[in-house]
């Protein structure tokens, strides 16, 4: 996608990639037949830039056809570098600017709440979208309310745009636990602690949940593992052929997936 | 129009469940009745506006009708972007509800004065801009504005407005009222200038000037319509808001003019590109910036005599 799109965040969505399976093939309920089923578990990607491997996730789950993939960051297709909510199913609201998608979900948590619904909301969130003080308006808020069927994830890959941001934010768990929220950190890419931190949602009665997945920024492509140039840096079809024989992908049948030269 | 706002919102509460009020920690007792009535659908979300608009666009997602509600400088400016990412953006039913429009709270300084508010507002897709001349008119608007079901900008004034609409008229959003037949010139009003129009025409039929006026309440969707029918039936066209001359009524009517081929003259009435530099109250602060009664006869005078 971000080779055919000449598009940027690479890095940004490898680092999430783990946790989105976790969430879609194990985690949530959800059913791609149904995807505005009332007792779905919601979903809202804060960090919208990172959407190539939600698109994915959804396409893999049978939300879409793989093939609308390749409509990418193209002339008049569906899916902008940031989710808008019409584009494609699965998308439960439009995010690309950071800040926006916890208070959203807090809405939405807030809802099923209102309504006596079972249903959990996950949000996902960029490390450093956690400079953004609206993150610690709806942290104050959801603790407030007693949201426990609200989830935060933070893919804290340990870099914003321009900087580390470890140095700026740690000790980030203990920031969500101040704010009264039950806090975990685990290995963003072991989905036997993800999945284990996450199934018994909500976990303590009255308390949202946030979970710091430490995550590489790239991960398991050797080149662009932690480092910051493929937040901006589009891949080349020889970055491309070479990322897909590192992570043991053909390529095939998926757009803008190449066989390895 | 603040207590006819909670009025029309209470009724609408009581036959639609889906209505939910969220005050960014304003409006003290105001609501009392409201909360007592339906304790679980009034959210004080706190200082905190821009988290409030993202959880009114949560609870909105899920088939709530959201009614956000703050001073009109905090409602709109703080979490513009809420706004208009979250609001515009996914397009849902959320009212932002911006009591204190113009130079309401006066002596409060410039902090508190919504002058720029319609302009941005208007510059968002999806977005409608209602500002009701009257408590009549606010009151209608709220049940107007529910069943319009987007995104919706509703400007209010402040407690005590002047009632203008002694028998209700009929109120559609994007269909201007006539309050006055008139053959001179037509001053179009929106928000809480309508009573200063209504004063300002006695002055000028004092002077045998015969002036129409229309209540704008609805900024976006304009009422082109209606004015047609003004630069047909007088010819020269005044607007007045209180609100900057930059982006507002007065620049939506110009920006239709020009694209209309109609011919007509147009004077617009608002605040001077600048911040009140002393303390004053509402009445003290329009006379600095040309808005009072007397002001418009005095100008529109001049330029019905030009």
């Amino acid at each position: 996608m971000a080779h055919e799109g000449k598009a940027p965040h690479v890095g940004s969505a490898l680092s999430s990639v783990d946790l989105l399976v976790a969430l879609y093939f194990a985690l949530m309920k959800n059913d791609p037949a149904e995807p505005t089923a009332s007792d779905r578990d919601r979903f809202i990607l804060s960090k919208g830039h990172g959407c190539t491997a939600h698109y994915a996730a959804l396409a893999e789950r049978g939300y879409f056809p793989k093939s609308v993939l390749s409509e990418y960051a193209q002339d008049g297709g569906r899916l902008a570098e940031h989710p808008s909510r019409t584009s494609v199913p699965g998308i439960d609201a439009a995010t690309g600017s950071l800040g926006h998608g916890l208070p959203i979900a807090a809405g939405m948590a807030l809802a099923a709440k209102m309504r006596d619904e079972k249903h959990r909301t996950f949000a996902l969130l960029s490390d450093g979208e956690c400079l953004e003080g609206s993150v610690w308006e709806a942290a104050i808020f959801a603790a407030a309310r007693q949201l426990d069927n609200l989830v935060a994830i933070v893919d804290f890959n340990r870099w914003s745009a321009m900087d580390r941001t470890d140095t700026l934010l740690e000790p980030l768990a203990v920031k969500w636990t101040a704010f009264g929220w039950l806090a975990t950190e685990v290995d963003g890419h072991n989905f036997r602690e993800i999945v284990e931190a996450l199934e018994s949602v909500p976990t303590v009665p009255g308390r949202p949940t946030a979970l710091i997945a430490r995550t590489v920024k790239g991960k398991d492509v050797s080149f662009m593992e932690d480092d910051l140039e493929w937040h901006y840096r589009p891949p080349s079809a020889e970055d491309l052929a070479r990322a897909l024989e590192e992570i043991g992908a053909s390529g095939e049948g998926l757009p803008g997936g190449r066989s390895p030269a | 129009m603040r207590s006819a706002f909670i009025r029309g919102l209470t009724a609408l509460a009581e036959r639609d469940d889906r209505v939910v009020l969220l005050t960014g920690d304003l409006g003290y007792k105001i609501f009392d009745d409201f909360t007592a009535r339906f304790p679980g659908r009034f959210i004080n979300a706190g200082v905190a506006e821009q988290n409030m608009v993202g959880v009114a666009t949560g609870l909105a997602l899920e088939g709530f009708r959201p009614f956000v509600y703050s001073i009109a400088t905090f409602a709109t400016l703080r979490c513009f972007e809420q706004i208009r990412d979250d609001v515009c953006y996914n397009d849902v039913a959320v009212t932002i509800v911006g009591v204190g429009g113009g130079f309401s709270y006066g002596a409060n300084g410039p902090t508190h004065h919504a002058t720029e508010d319609i302009a941005i507002m208007r510059t968002l897709p999806n977005m409608t801009v209602v500002c009701p001349g009257d408590p009549v008119e606010a009151e209608l608007a709220v049940a107007a504005g529910a069943s319009h079901g987007g995104p919706l900008y509703l400007r209010l004034g402040r407690a005590g407005d002047p009632v203008v609409h002694h028998d209700p008229p009929g109120f559609q959003i994007g269909t201007a009222i006539k309050v006055r037949e008139g053959t001179d010139g037509a001053l179009i009003s929106t928000g809480g200038m309508l009573p200063g129009a209504m004063a300002a025409a006695d002055l000028l039929e004092a002077e045998n000037l015969s002036c129409q006026i229309i209540s704008m309440h609805t900024v976006k969707p304009l009422d082109t319509a209606a004015l047609e029918a003004c630069c047909r039936e007088t010819k020269t066209l005044f607007t007045l808001e209180e609100h900057s001359r930059i982006g507002g009524l007065g620049s939506a009517v110009g920006e239709w003019i020009s694209e209309s081929g109609e011919s007509c003259k147009l004077t617009c009435f608002g605040t001077e590109d600048r911040f009140a530099d002393t303390a004053g109250s509402q009445d003290y602060l329009r006379q600095q910036h040309g808005l009072s009664a007397e002001q418009i006869a005095q100008r529109v005078m001049e330029r019905l005599g030009e």
